[in-house]
């Protein structure tokens, strides 16, 4: 196919547009059987993407689902049927098209199966549970493209993983059916490109023209940021300059939490009232709705976001982007900036704002990245098996199955390929049995082997329950916030149970640029009055913190030895240059690590670069080894580049301390008991099936809670520690917060060359970690320690004791 | 009823069991959550759920590890010997359901007659084993001893009562952390055992189905590994 159609030119002549190179290329190359194409947001992607099929349906009106779209955001999905219906119905196509996410009605999920569109436009969770049909053959029968947008997002994460593995379970009932990937541009193109195609299929890539290079730049303000937060505060003032001065801004934050301070402290200042939304994954879906409107309706001047809206919805007249906090990713950084100025072949314009002094280093050496077109990446690693075990799972929810069968179609999946038939087979006995070695209960398993060598669920009951769990997604316990009211209350988002649980009567927090008071949890939801007087309380909602990446940090490094730092604003210049006066300046081969007394503790600061997970992990390491030496550590802090510990006893010799043999033997001891283990676990085991979800209603009924998973997974470490559960999370743990592999790296990159530096004071670059957020206590006797002490005071209170 | 409630005399808020009196009678809370009355050489421990991970999968639930009767089963023989028990009373809703009580394994079932052998054993009746069953043992729905009533259920009109049901739990705020841990509550009228069992969840002591039961001047211990006392409010 390679001549587009006399209908679809005329088309494009009366809007003025001309075809791009690309979206041609797709077309001629659109019989592949894979296809990946790079391309800045505004280059007309998804127009490329969805011509081969607009063509082919033109001259050919068969019924039936011809083409399936995914998109990692239920509202693109929403997006892109509107955006379609222009060309559909401008050129007189017979082309139905309809979206499915988890917000479509029964009735219409229902006539959908029966009676499916064109072209469906869903998720990766809404296909996932299409496929557990045992009617999924007949729905899906004729489908001739899947397009996967975004996919360079889905491949970061389990959603994606999940999804390739329904690919490969689609190709299998549709052999004709030929894969699109839609990507914005990323490190290793090869790597999304083998992860989309069916393994070991070839897979071609189109990279459109990226474009001209962004203008972007670091605000630097007379005020110097403050020593330590993410905040930005002081850069309110100047944002709000910004906002003015263009047309549509988005300003991106690095978390929730900052995004929602931000945007209050945003409008106490903003005395012309510009109109300023605020978006991010915790507002409930209509304040976000009615954000995404306001915004296609061109009536808002800028956006305070999240990662939320990294992805999703062209706006073409977002002519900046804001970069609240460092980047802590270049390839990330690149794509937020891409959001603006969609129009192609003119440069998208973006101003860093770091928060903190440190963010200045770490911004400056992102801009010298972007620059250089370095970008960031890890390996791809093999596919996760908890996404494995809900996907046989799901597999018997359609039908009864044969393993060999299931075996080939999960190895057609390109991070599958890897795995071995014997892990495999761990899977699916811990799927069928619990795969105890303690066999009790047999006659209950889950799935059964008839002797045609076909699986069967035993319980058909049980296929509702797997329907209800399918899933990637990791929602920390999350209760929805709601004003009160007799009429059930205006949804105002979520917030986690955790946090929930801190929160006593009168407390405030932020939620959605509210302030609120919280006035009771009443039937797992949390009730709120408005309260915009009072100072709130910060919110704390789920997100991740990101890690710096390895390409940046070790950027950082090398910056540090190229004094005098013409590049950094002058204040930021001379704390180097104190650093290097008082203490010293980290090195890219070494670690400094240094030692001082602040009001009577003990100090160890350790600069290992390795990222905020690894030096997290690295502090526990660290802390549980001293707590062995008798050296009483209290506590520690990690950041991206360092780790703070504190104690009653000084560490005179660290260098012991890095010995890779030492740091192995007390990370395999610590390993097992820790809360990083049981929070991966949880959420692992809940993939895998082996903990169900929390339902609303579940939640409702039955006042005892249910057990913590970490029983679950102590009991699994004592009985049963080679279970294939325990291995699986212990792959996720190293893989995600655990972050060992970084700690490795930062050890053979050193090779024990450890300067030690004991100081009569705090040094420069230790004073801003005195000032961060989420210390973590060391959890030995010290906790017993603390809670007599909290004991002993309120008996005392009360009067006894 | 303006009796004081009496602590140990020691006046320790923390250790390995927490020293207290309820109706002239000196009892201990110990760490492991079982509550131990020297005087009686009496072991009471309430709430075992033996075969709550097979329940749960009978009904269609996940195939949660099948260790929990084990697990409970060797905290209880380490407290049965480490404190020379001769009498032990389980406080009702020892197994899961009915089911359970024919389900367990036969290395559980003859551990839990090793158990029995040679001491007094009590199986108090609970809602989810209403029923006697096929294992030895006094089955009970209620159980006196000196003066002091053991029974699955607090009546609220009780006195010198012992009772569990209700798998109480107790949190504590600490610099910005929040520890939950099962606990007993007692004042001068009764004492509420925590679970035992292994896969058991709780209630928290500040629901009114708890705060209904107790005077305004009750304690709680929580459990773990060591005992710490707090007020209830």
């Amino acid at each position: 196919m390679s001549v587009l159609p006399v209908s679809f030119t005329q088309w494009f002549d009366a809007r003025g547009w001309a075809i791009h190179p690309h979206q041609t290329a797709m077309l001629k190359q659109a019989n592949l059987p894979a296809l990946l194409l790079i391309a800045p947001t505004g280059g007309g992607k998804t127009l490329a993407g969805f011509l081969p099929s607009l063509v082919e349906m033109g001259s050919d009106t068969r019924e039936g689902l011809h083409t399936l779209y995914i998109s990692p955001l239920k509202a693109l999905a929403a997006d892109i049927a509107r955006n379609l219906s222009t060309p559909i119905s401008e050129i007189g196509l017979p082309i139905r098209v309809e979206h499915r996410t988890g917000d479509t009605s029964a009735t219409k999920k229902k006539r959908q199966r029966a009676d499916p569109p064109h072209i469906l436009l869903t998720t990766p969770e809404s296909l996932a549970l299409l496929l557990s049909f045992e009617d999924a053959p007949r729905m899906f029968a004729g489908l001739q493209r899947v397009v996967v947008d975004e996919i360079h997002a889905l491949a970061e994460n389990k959603r994606g993983d999940q999804l390739m593995l329904c690919l490969a379970r689609l190709q299998k009932m549709c052999p004709q059916m030929r894969r699109v990937g839609l990507s914005a541009t990323v490190e290793d193109p090869d790597a999304i490109a083998r992860y989309l195609a069916r393994h070991p299929d070839p897979c071609e890539i189109i990279h459109a023209d990226p474009g001209p290079d962004p203008d972007i730049q670091m605000m630097v303000l007379d005020t110097p940021p403050p020593w330590a937060g993410g905040g930005a505060a002081y850069a309110i003032g100047a944002v709000l300059d910004e906002v003015k001065r263009h047309k549509t801004t988005l300003i991106f934050h690095n978390t929730r939490a900052q995004a929602e301070i931000f945007f209050h402290k945003l409008w106490l200042e903003n005395s012309e009232s510009l109109p300023i939304g605020i978006h991010h994954g915790s507002l409930a879906r209509e304040q976000r709705e009615r954000v995404e409107a306001a915004m296609v309706a061109g009536q808002l001047r800028a956006i305070v976001c999240t990662g939320s809206l990294d992805l999703g919805i062209d706006w073409g007249d977002v002519d900046l982007v804001i970069q609240i906090g460092a980047p802590k990713n270049v390839k990330r950084l690149v794509q937020r900036i891409g959001r603006a100025n969609h129009r192609y072949n003119s440069p998208s314009k973006a101003i860093l704002v770091p928060a903190n002094r440190f963010e200045i280093i770490e911004c400056v050496a992102a801009l010298q990245a972007v620059k250089a077109h370095d970008l960031d990446g890890d390996p791809r690693s093999s596919g996760p098996r908890d996404v494995l075990c809900q996907h046989i799972l799901i597999a018997a929810c359609a039908g009864p199955f044969n393993a060999d069968q299931l075996h080939a179609e999960v190895y057609s999946s390109g991070d599958y390929s890897a795995l071995s038939r014997a892990d495999f087979d761990d899977c699916l006995n811990f799927v069928a049995t619990g795969g105890y070695a303690l066999s009790s209960y047999d006659r209950w398993q889950r799935l059964h082997l008839t002797p045609d060598g076909f699986w069967h669920l035993r319980d058909p009951r049980l296929a509702a329950k797997i329907r209800m769990n399918i899933g990637t997604i990791q929602d920390t316990d999350l209760l929805p916030v709601r004003l009160k009211n007799r009429m059930g209350g205006k949804p105002l988002g979520e917030v986690e149970e955790y946090f929930a649980s801190t929160l006593t009567p009168g407390d405030t927090f932020l939620i959605g640029g509210k302030v609120v008071r919280y006035d009771s949890l009443n039937e797992q939801v949390v009730q709120v009055t408005p309260n915009p007087a009072k100072k709130p309380k910060v919110a704390v909602f789920s997100g991740t913190k990101f890690s710096c990446s390895t390409q940046l940090s070790e950027r950082i490094l090398r910056l540090f030895q190229m004094g005098p730092w013409p590049d950094l604003p002058r204040h930021t210049a001379d704390w180097l240059a104190l650093q290097a006066t008082v203490s010293k300046l980290p090195e890219p081969g070494r670690i400094l690590v240094e030692s001082f007394v602040d009001d009577g503790r003990e100090y160890t600061c350790i600069y290992g670069f390795a990222g905020r997970n690894a030096m997290q992990t690295l502090g526990l390491l660290l802390t549980q080894h001293m707590e062995t030496a008798g050296l009483h550590p209290l506590g520690f802090v990690a950041t991206d580049y360092a780790t703070l510990i504190w104690g009653l006893e000084p560490v005179h010799d660290p260098a012991p301390l890095f010995e890779k043999a030492v740091l192995k033997s007390v990370f395999e001891g610590w390993l097992a008991g820790n809360a990083v283990m049981k929070r991966t676990f949880k959420n692992a085991a809940t993939i895998a099936g082996l903990i169900e979800r929390r339902s609303i209603h579940a939640k409702k009924s039955g006042r005892q809670t249910s057990f913590s998973s970490d029983i679950l997974y102590d009991t699994l470490c004592k009985y049963d520690p080679e279970h294939v559960m325990l291995k699986i999370t212990r792959e996720e743990a190293m893989k995600g917060l655990v972050d060992f592999s970084r700690i490795e790296d930062m050890l053979a990159r050193t090779h024990g060359r450890v300067d030690h530096r004991v100081l009569d004071r705090v040094s420069p670059f230790a004073a801003p970690l005195f000032l961060e957020m989420g210390r973590v206590p060391v959890d030995g006797s010290g906790n017993e320690r603390l809670l007599s002490a909290a004991a002993e005071q309120v008996m005392t209170q009360v009067g006894i004791g | 009823m303006n009796r004081t409630i009496s602590t140990d005399k020691s006046r320790e808020t923390a250790g390995r069991l927490h020293k207290f009196n309820i109706a002239g009678q000196s009892l201990c809370a110990l760490a492991s959550g079982a509550l131990w009355w020297p005087d009686q050489k009496m072991l009471t421990v309430s709430d075992l759920h033996f075969g709550k991970s097979g329940r749960i999968l009978r009904r269609s639930g996940p195939f949660l590890p099948p260790y929990d009767t084990r697990e409970t089963l060797a905290r209880l023989e380490s407290d049965i010997e480490n404190c020379g028990a001769n009498n032990i009373v389980c406080l009702g809703d020892s197994f899961d359901d009915i089911q359970a009580t024919q389900d367990l394994d036969d290395s559980e079932l003859s551990w839990i007659k090793h158990l029995q052998a040679g001491r007094q054993w009590v199986w108090i009746a609970g809602n989810h084993d209403p029923a006697p069953f096929s294992i030895g043992g006094s089955h009970l729905n209620e159980f006196c001893q000196s003066g002091l009533t053991f029974r699955h259920i607090a009546l609220p009109t009780a006195t010198a009562e012992v009772s569990g049901h209700y798998h109480p739990k107790y949190s504590v705020r600490l610099t910005g952390r929040r520890i939950s841990r099962p606990c007993f509550i007692y004042d001068e009228n009764r004492l509420i055992l925590p679970a035992y069992g292994t896969y058991t969840g709780g209630l928290k002591s500040s629901d009114d189905a708890l705060q209904s039961l107790f005077s305004k001047d009750a304690r709680v211990v929580i459990t773990g590994t060591t005992t710490h006392v707090f007020p209830l409010n």
